[in-house]
C-alpha cells in the first residue's frame, strides 16, 4: 500500500511543485494551506508523514507539530520540517519539539525525496 | 665666655671681696702710722694673725661652697633646661623639662611645659585637619579611580609629555590583548604608569588632536578632537581626547594634560564589513543568475512550440541557475548569519550571573523560591540581560498564577555555538495553545507592564523558545536557547585577585613629572625601577645553567605597582635538575611548549626599559641576562641596584642578607617565596623601605648607592 503524506504549506508556488514530484514517486497526497486545517486533515487523511512549513497564518508549524506530538493517537506519525529560514536556534527548536527532519528551503528536489523516503523506511 | 670660667672668676671676686678691703684700710692705716706704733701693731697682730686667717679661709669657703651651689643651680641648671627646650623643639615634641631646681627655676619649667603643652595641642589641630583633608582628596581620587575602573570604555588620562598617570582596567586588557606576539609573554607591557603613551599611539597623531584642541579652545568652541588610527597589529581604535586644565588657569597655557577614551572598532568595522558583503552576495550576486533564468523562462512561455532539444537546453538554463542561487544563498547564510543577526545591542553575559540576578528577582517579586541543577559556570552568552531576567520572572509568575509549583529550578547547558537555558518546575502538562498566548502577550509581573512580549525578547536575541516535557521525572521545562559569546577579554578573574586593596591604576602626582629618563644623580625616591628575580635551571650559569621563570614589578613615584607585572615561564630547552624543581616548584609539564628565552628577552627587555633594574643578589641574575647578550643582541645596559649590598650599606654589622634575612629584620611579611614573581615583588617592598635609611647615611641618588655598593664587602662575589 502506499504511504500517504500530507503536505502543508501556504505557498501554492512550492506546493505544486511537491505534489507533482511525490505522485510521481508513487505517494498518496493530501493538501493543506495553513495549521487548522491540516490538524483537520491529519485526522481525515491519517498521513503517514506530514511535510510541515513553520510559517504559516493561523498556526505556525511548531504549534501544529507540538499538537500533534501531544496527542497518542499519532504517535508513528513522521513530521518533516520545511524553512525558508535557516536559523541553527530554529533548526534545534523543531527538532525538540518533535519534528523527525528538519529541511531548509530552498533544496533540491532530489534531496528531499530521499529524506522522506528514509523517514518512511522505503528505498 | 664658659660657665666653668665664669665660675672660676667669680670665686677670684669672692675671695678679693673678702680680704680687698680689709688690706687696703691695713695699708692705709699702715702708711699714717709712726714708727713705734708700727712696731707694737706687729707684735699685736704676729701673736693674733693666725686666727684671722683661719677665720677668713673659712669665711671664704663657705663663699665658695655657697657660690657653687648658686651656680649649679641657677646657671647650670637653666643651661639644662635650654638643652631640653631645644630637644622638644627639635627631635622629639613629647619630651618635658623636669621640675627641679630652686622655686624660680621650676616655675620658669612649669611655664616653659605649659608653653609646649599648648604647641602641641595647636600641632595636633592642624596635623589632624591636614590629615582629614588629605583623606578627603585621596578618597575623591579613590572614588575617580574605582569609578574608571568599572567604566566599560577604555579610558587613559596623559600629562603634556605622554606620561601615563592614570589608565582603567579596561584599557589594560584592551591594549594587553594588542601587543603582538605570544600575549601572555608582554604581560600589558605597554600600558603602565609613567610609561609613555606614545608607544601605543602614534606621537604625531596625538600632537595634532592637542593642536586642534587649542584651536578650538581659543575659538571658544568644545575642546574634543577625534581620530582613528592603527595600531602596529593591524587594529583600529577610535581615539577621542578631551583636554584636562590645569586648575586655576584659563587658555592654552593651562593645558596640563589630556584624557583618551580609546574604542577598539577592529571588530565592528569587521562585523560592518561582513555584513556589507552578505548584501553584495545577495543582490549583486542574485541578479545574473536571476536575468538568467527570466530569459529563459520568457523564451519558454512566448514559444511553447519550439524544439525539443532548444526547449531541454532552456529548461536546463533555469535548473542550473536555480541551483546556483540556492548554492550561493547556502554560502551567505552560513557564512554571515552572525553578521545577519538583529542588531539590538546585545552584552557578553556571564550565564550564571544572569540567572542568579533572575533567581534573587523571581525570590522577591513572587516569593517563589528556585534553585539551580547542572549549571556551566564558564559560559558566556550574548544578551540583553533586563529583558531576559524580566522574561524569566514573567514565565515564573505565569507559572506560579496556573500551576503554583513550589519551587522553580535553573539549568545551564550548551551545545555548540547555543546555550539552553532551562526553567524547570514540577506539574502537570501545559497545552501548547496555552504557552503561545503566554508568548504572544504583553508581559507583566506584579503591576510592572512591558510593551514586550517573550517573543520579542527571544527575537531581540536571535534565540528561541520553547516548551518541553521530561515524562520520567514529572516535570516540565521551558527552554531558552540564546548564542553563545566568546568573550573578547578574558583572564579577569585571574586580574581581580591581583588588585584587592588600592587600586593602582593611577597617580596624579605624575602631573608634575615630565623627565623619566634615568639620570643618576636624581633622588632614589624619582626615579623608575624594575624589580626582577629570576629562577633558573641551576646555579652556573657558565656552565649551561638557563633561566626558567622571569618574574618583574615596576617602582613608580616610590610605589610598587601590583598590577604592572611580568610574570612568564621559559622554556630552558634542557632537562630540568631533579634537585632543583622543589626549590623553585617549576616541573617539565610547565616549562615545555611555554615560549623561550629568544622570545620572552626582548618583551622583558622592553618592560625594563628606561628604568634603573633592582633584584636581590644582581650579579647572579644579570650573569644570566649578559650571557644571552650575544644570541637576542639585547643589552640590559641600565644601572642595576643590588638590595643584598644595599642592605649591607645599610647594616653593616648584619651577619646575613639574605631576602629572607631582610624581610625578617624590616617587619616585611610575604606569602611565597621562590617564585620569580613573589620574590621581585619582595625585592621591591625591600627596596621600598632601604630607600629612608639609605637616606639616614646621606645616600639619596642612585650614584651614590651604586658607589656605596661597591664599597661593600658582598661586591666582590663574582658569577
Amino acid at each position: 500500500m502506499a504511504h500517504k503524506i500530507l503536505i502543508v504549506d501556504d505557498e501554492p508556488n512550492i506546493v505544486i511543485s511537491l505534489e507533482f514530484l511525490l505522485k510521481k514517486e508513487g505517494f498518496e497526497i493530501a493538501l493543506a494551506g495553513d495549521g487548522d486545517e491540516a490538524l483537520a486533515q491529519v485526522a481525515a487523511f491519517n498521513p503517514d508523514l506530514v511535510l510541515l512549513d513553520v510559517m504559516m497564518p493561523k498556526k505556525s508549524g511548531y504549534e501544529v507539530c507540538e499538537i500533534l506530538r501531544a496527542d497518542p493517537q499519532h504517535g508513528g506519525l513522521l513530521i518533516l520540517m520545511l524553512t525558508a529560514k535557516g536559523r541553527d536556534t530554529e533548526v534545534a527548536k523543531g527538532l525538540a519539539i518533535g519534528a523527525d527532519a528538519y529541511m531548509t528551503k530552498p533544496f533540491s528536489t532530489k534531496e528531499l525525496i530521499a529524506k522522506v523516503k528514509h523517514l518512511l523506511g522505503v528505498v | 665666655m664658659k660657665a666653668k670660667q665664669r665660675f672660676l672668676i667669680a670665686v677670684a671676686v669672692l675671695g678679693l671681696l673678702m680680704t680687698g678691703p680689709f688690706i687696703i684700710s691695713s695699708l692705709l692705716v699702715w702708711l699714717d702710722m709712726k714708727a713705734d706704733e708700727r712696731d707694737m701693731l706687729i707684735r699685736l697682730l704676729t701673736s693674733r694673725l693666725p686666727t684671722g686667717t683661719v677665720m677668713t679661709l673659712f669665711g671664704f669657703a663657705i663663699g665658695v661652697v655657697v657660690l657653687h651651689k648658686l651656680f649649679k643651680q641657677y646657671i647650670e641648671g637653666l643651661l639644662r633646661m635650654a638643652e631640653t627646650l631645644r630637644l622638644m623643639l627639635n627631635a622629639n615634641r613629647d619630651f618635658r623639662v623636669s621640675l627641679d631646681g630652686p622655686p624660680e627655676v621650676r616655675q620658669l619649667a612649669a611655664a616653659a611645659n605649659d608653653l609646649a603643652a599648648q604647641r602641641d595641642a595647636l600641632m595636633d589641630d592642624v596635623e589632624s585637619q591636614i590629615a582629614r583633608a588629605k583623606a578627603s582628596v585621596e578618597e575623591e581620587k579613590n572614588r575617580l579611580a574605582a569609578l574608571m575602573s568599572e567604566l566599560a570604555q577604555a579610558v587613559v588620562v596623559c600629562n603634556l609629555d605622554g606620561r601615563i598617570l592614570l589608565y582603567n582596567n579596561r584599557a589594560r586588557l584592551q591594549f594587553k590583548a594588542l601587543t603582538q606576539g605570544p600575549t601572555s609573554v608582554s604581560g600589558g607591557a605597554l600600558i603602565g604608569l609613567g610609561r609613555s603613551i606614545h608607544s601605543i599611539l602614534e606621537k604625531s597623531q596625538i600632537e595634532h588632536a592637542l593642536e586642534v584642541i587649542r584651536q578650538r579652545l581659543a575659538a571658544g568652541k568644545a575642546a574634543l578632537a577625534n581620530f582613528v588610527t592603527t595600531t602596529r597589529g593591524g587594529q583600529l581604535l577610535r581615539v577621542q581626547m578631551v583636554p584636562v586644565r590645569a586648575s586655576g588657569g584659563e587658555g592654552e597655557a593651562a593645558l596640563s594634560g589630556y584624557v583618551l577614551t580609546v574604542d577598539n572598532i577592529t571588530h565592528s568595522i569587521e562585523q560592518e564589513g561582513r555584513r556589507d558583503q552578505a548584501l553584495l552576495a545577495l543582490t549583486e550576486g542574485s541578479r545574473a543568475a536571476l536575468g538568467n533564468i527570466r530569459a529563459a523562462v520568457g523564451n519558454l512561455i512566448d514559444y511553447p512550440d519550439m524544439e525539443t532539444e532548444l526547449r531541454e537546453r532552456f529548461v536546463k538554463v533555469v535548473a542550473d541557475e536555480a541551483d546556483k542561487m540556492s548554492q550561493s544563498l547556502d554560502r551567505t547564510m552560513a557564512g554571515f548569519s552572525d553578521s545577519l543577526k538583529t542588531r539590538w545591542p546585545l552584552e557578553d553575559v556571564l550565564a550564571i550571573d544572569l540567572i542568579a540576578a533572575a533567581q534573587r528577582r523571581i525570590g522577591d517579586k513572587l516569593d517563589l523560591p528556585s534553585k539551580t541543577e547542572e549549571q556551566d559556570d564558564a559560559l558566556w552568552i550574548k544578551a540583553d540581560s533586563f529583558s531576559l531576567v524580566l522574561a524569566l520572572t514573567y514565565l515564573a509568575s505565569k507559572l506560579q498564577d496556573h500551576y503554583a509549583p513550589r519551587e522553580l529550578r535553573f539549568r545551564l547547558t550548551s551545545a555548540g555555538k547555543l546555550a539552553y537555558l532551562d526553567l524547570i518546575w514540577a506539574g502537570p502538562a501545559m497545552s501548547s495553545e496555552t504557552f503561545y498566548t503566554w508568548e504572544m502577550d504583553a508581559m507583566n509581573v506584579g503591576g510592572e507592564n512591558s510593551p514586550l512580549s517573550l517573543r520579542d525578547v527571544i527575537d531581540r536575541h536571535g534565540g528561541e523558545i520553547w516548551y518541553q516535557r521530561e515524562k520520567a521525572a514529572h516535570r516540565a521545562f521551558f527552554r531558552f536557547v540564546l548564542p553563545v559569546a566568546t568573550p573578547e577579554i578574558g583572564a579577569e578573574a585571574e586580574d581581580r585577585s591581583r588588585s584587592a586593596g588600592r587600586p593602582e591604576y593611577y597617580d596624579f602626582d605624575l602631573f608634575n613629572f615630565a623627565d623619566k629618563s634615568i639620570d643618576l644623580d636624581r633622588k632614589l625616591a624619582e626615579l623608575t625601577y624594575t624589580v626582577f628575580d629570576t629562577e633558573t635551571t641551576g646555579l652556573e650559569p657558565s656552565k649551561g645553567d638557563e633561566i626558567i621563570q622571569i618574574g618583574a614589578a615596576r617602582i613608580v613615584n616610590n610605589r610598587l605597582l601590583h598590577q604592572e607585572i611580568f610574570d612568564q615561564i621559559v622554556d630552558p630547552e634542557i632537562p630540568l635538575k631533579p634537585e632543583s624543581i622543589p626549590i623553585h616548584g617549576i616541573t617539565e609539564d610547565m616549562v615545555r611548549g611555554k615560549p623561550n628565552i629568544d622570545v620572552v628577552l626582548p618583551a622583558f627587555h622592553e618592560f625594563c626599559e628606561d628604568t634603573v633594574l633592582i633584584a636581590h643578589n644582581a650579579a647572579f641574575d644579570m650573569r644570566f641576562l649578559q650571557l644571552k647578550e650575544e644570541r637576542t643582541g639585547l643589552q640590559f645596559a641600565q644601572p642595576v641596584l643590588d638590595t643584598l649590598l644595599l642592605s649591607a650599606v645599610v647594616h653593616p654589622n648584619q651577619e646575613s642578607h639574605k631576602l629572607e634575612a631582610i624581610l625578617e629584620r624590616l617587619g616585611l611579611q610575604i606569602e611565597t617565596r621562590h617564585n620569580a614573581l613573589e620574590d621581585a615583588l619582595a625585592t621591591g617592598e625591600v627596596f621600598l623601605k632601604l630607600v629612608p635609611l639609605l637616606e639616614e647615611k646621606g645616600i639619596t641618588t642612585v650614584r651614590q648607592a651604586l658607589e656605596a655598593s661597591e664599597k661593600t664587602y658582598f661586591a666582590r662575589i663574582k658569577y
